[in-house]
């Protein structure tokens, strides 16, 4: 088997150094609605931090951006210091195969697959073996708390519980950077409430995240807040 | 510093493939069926004329393909013509003749099974006069009884072809021009001269005696050296009857079996058509499965493609889906063809046989159809934008 190391060298990540760097980033969509507005940010390693804005400001636009699933139409996008326009589109579906992990409202598991096939499948682009796929994925699922319900399909788990498969698939991989998009949207305030203390506990390991939220108190109890309306950070 | 993306192990590739099958099984199977159902028309098709060929060439090869047969034909006057009576002695002197023998046909003798049926009541079956080594010549045998011999030729006695003893009955004797013919033998099916299976033979004396046979030959059987069938084809008429070499007719009776073989293959070949049409359809029935799976399924391409899938990879997965199915409905389809062969083969007492290039053939042509039906799919899915894809709900 090939070194993972050799099919990505990541740079050092050293806390303090931006994992995000958006400059004058603007994106219009074919239509015409410019959805963000030279738009600049920058987010160190090792942040937690919460997007917050009305419905239409742009938050998954720019969330898309930063998970290098679309391209600016205008301004830089640098991820794990990578220039996005610099890259083609085999070289980012690397990085996102091994610096970026998603998690979506809708969940997005597979329902004939059980938890851990769903979290070691989510490897398949990774590069190890099914083997150590299944290794690290009972391992992320463990840190989930979710090490009693391996073999368990998505309808027989709770909205909470598919949400903590989703974000225990996110970071199997150990991504530099996490990225949720209203990762609580479908959940009652209980549950949605241990899925944000599970994505604190996630960053106090390590993991740079980025959480869209609607809920004005889960993003007050974040270190850190970015308002947006109308395409702009304000 | 590169940025390279993993590639997928082949056995993860197949999981991958037999993923989306799994998921919806029923449409995978229904459209596997269309394929199996193609691919097991046309294996049938060519296992079972393989097999009936393999028959006829095993009864050639046992019977000969070096039997010319040489009868009067008509005159120029449009009268029928005879042979002379020493035509079998003077084909036998022709270098490449390996054997030559002649019946002569008694037109006036019908044969009854008692003295008592009126004779309209005769029923198509020829009485003739055979020389003592017909049945090595025309490669006929025996089914019980004995075959006439240098005693048995001068007095009544008659050996029965097949079908004449199959419509006359187990009797001991036959009625024939007022007289009783004991009956000493019977043949059986002789397929190189089926005009001897509705025959009923007796020796050339007897005939001349009793029945007052003219001696000249019908039909002479003659057999050559293989290589020089055509020569020999070309000499016999002036030899038999050198003054009108135009009143003999020269056949060839293997050539009815090739005939009958090549009949065969053009049917074969219009079947064939007709089981390619099936798998036309059924790679159409797998393209449209691929298409909806596409198009159901782009929520699942875009998280695949969130989580690093190359657009490459994603069109290999549907590559292997549509590869998968079509494989799967070629194996089915493969096996029934040759069960439906093996079956058909021995109702018919044939030895089945199934070429190799017609399963070889049916692996490819499924993979080919797996391949292109898919191909179209899995573009559209790989050129699917990430985020238009997780769009979808
Ligand atoms: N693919 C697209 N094509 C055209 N316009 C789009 C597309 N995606 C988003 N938009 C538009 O861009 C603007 C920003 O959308 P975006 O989805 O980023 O908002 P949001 O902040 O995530 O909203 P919400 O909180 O409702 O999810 C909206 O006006 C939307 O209509
Ligand atoms: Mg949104």
């Amino acid at each position: 088997m090939i070194p993972l190391e050799t099919i990505v060298t990541a740079p050092d990540t050293v806390a303090g150094k931006p994992v995000i760097e958006l400059a004058g980033v603007t994106k219009t969509y074919p239509g015409g609605v410019t959805a963000l507005r030279s738009v600049d940010l920058v987010v160190d390693d090792g942040e937690l931090l919460a997007i917050v804005g009305p419905s239409g400001s742009g938050k998954s636009t720019m969330l898309n951006l930063i998970g290098t699933l679309d391209r600016p139409s205008r301004g830089t996008v640098r991820i794990d210091g990578h220039d996005v326009a610099s890259l083609s589109d085999r070289e980012l579906s690397a990085l996102r195969a091994r610096r970026i992990g998603f998690v979506f409202q809708q969940f997005h598991l597979a329902p004939g697959r059980d938890a851990l096939g769903n979290v070691a499948d989510g490897l398949l682009y990774y590069g190890v073996p099914k083997k150590e796929r299944e290794r690290r994925a009972e391992a992320a699922l463990v840190r989930v708390g979710l090490g009693n319900r391996l073999a368990h399909r998505p309808h027989q788990l709770s909205g909470g519980e598919r949400q903590r498969v989703a974000i225990a698939r996110a970071v199997a991989g150990d991504p530099a950077l996490l990225l949720a998009d209203e990762p609580t949207g479908n959940l009652d305030s209980a549950s949605g409430a241990g899925v944000m203390e599970l994505l604190r506990e996630l960053n106090e390991a390590g993991t740079t995240i980025l959480v869209i939220t609607h809920d004005r108190e889960i993003a007050n109890g974040l270190p850190r807040q970015v308002p947006m309306r109308d395409g702009q950070v304000i | 510093m590169a940025l390279r993306p993993a590639r997928l192990r082949p056995s993860d590739l197949a999981r991958l493939g037999g993923y989306g099958l799994r998921s919806r099984p029923l449409r995978a199977v229904l459209s596997a069926l269309g394929i199996a159902i193609g691919i097991a028309a046309m294996t049938a098709v060519v296992g079972i004329s393989a097999s009936s060929r393999a028959d006829l060439d095993h009864e050639l090869a046992k019977l000969g393909t070096n039997l010319l047969t040489v009868s009067p034909g008509n005159t120029m006057f449009g009268t029928r013509a005879t042979l002379p009576d020493d035509s079998v002695a003077m084909i036998k002197r022709i270098g490449p003749i390996l054997s030559a023998t002649a019946t002569g046909v008694l037109n006036e003798s019908h044969v009854y099974r008692t003295d008592r049926i009126p004779a309209t009541q005769s029923g198509g079956l020829s009485v003739l006069a055979a020389k003592l080594d017909l049945l090595q010549t025309v490669g006929a045998t025996l089914d019980h009884g004995a075959w006439l011999n240098a005693a048995t030729d001068r007095y009544p006695t008659v050996v029965l072809g097949a079908a004449a003893a199959e419509q006359l009955g187990n009797v001991p004797a036959v009625y024939i021009g007022g007289r009783w013919w004991v009956v000493v033998g019977v043949l059986q099916k002789v397929p190189l001269a089926p005009e001897l299976d509705s025959a009923v033979l007796m020796g050339w004396p007897a005939a001349t005696t009793y029945l007052g046979f003219d001696g000249h030959p019908t039909t002479v059987y003659t057999r050559s050296v293989e290589s020089q069938v055509e020569a020999v084809r070309a000499v016999l008429a002036p030899t038999a009857n050198p003054e009108a070499p135009g009143d003999v007719q020269v056949s060839k009776p293997s050539d009815a079996l090739a005939a009958r073989r090549a009949t065969n293959a053009t049917f074969t070949a219009l079947l064939l058509g007709l089981g390619a049409v099936a798998l036309l359809v059924g790679g159409i029935g797998v393209a449209n499965t691929m298409v909806i799976s596409v198009l159901e399924r782009r929520s699942e391409i875009g998280l695949r493609r969130s989580l690093g899938a190359t657009k490459g990879q994603i069109r290999t997965q549907f590559v292997a889906e549509s590869l998968l199915l079509s494989l799967i409905g070629g194996a089915l389809g493969a096996l029934l063809g040759y069960l439906a062969t093996g079956t058909y083969a021995t109702t018919q007492t044939w030895p089945t046989v199934m070429p190799l290039w017609v399963l070889a053939g049916g692996v490819g042509a499924t993979v080919l159809i797996g391949a292109i039906a898919g191909l179209y799919p899995a573009i559209r899915a790989a050129h699917l934008a990430p985020t238009e894809a997780l769009a979808a709900t």
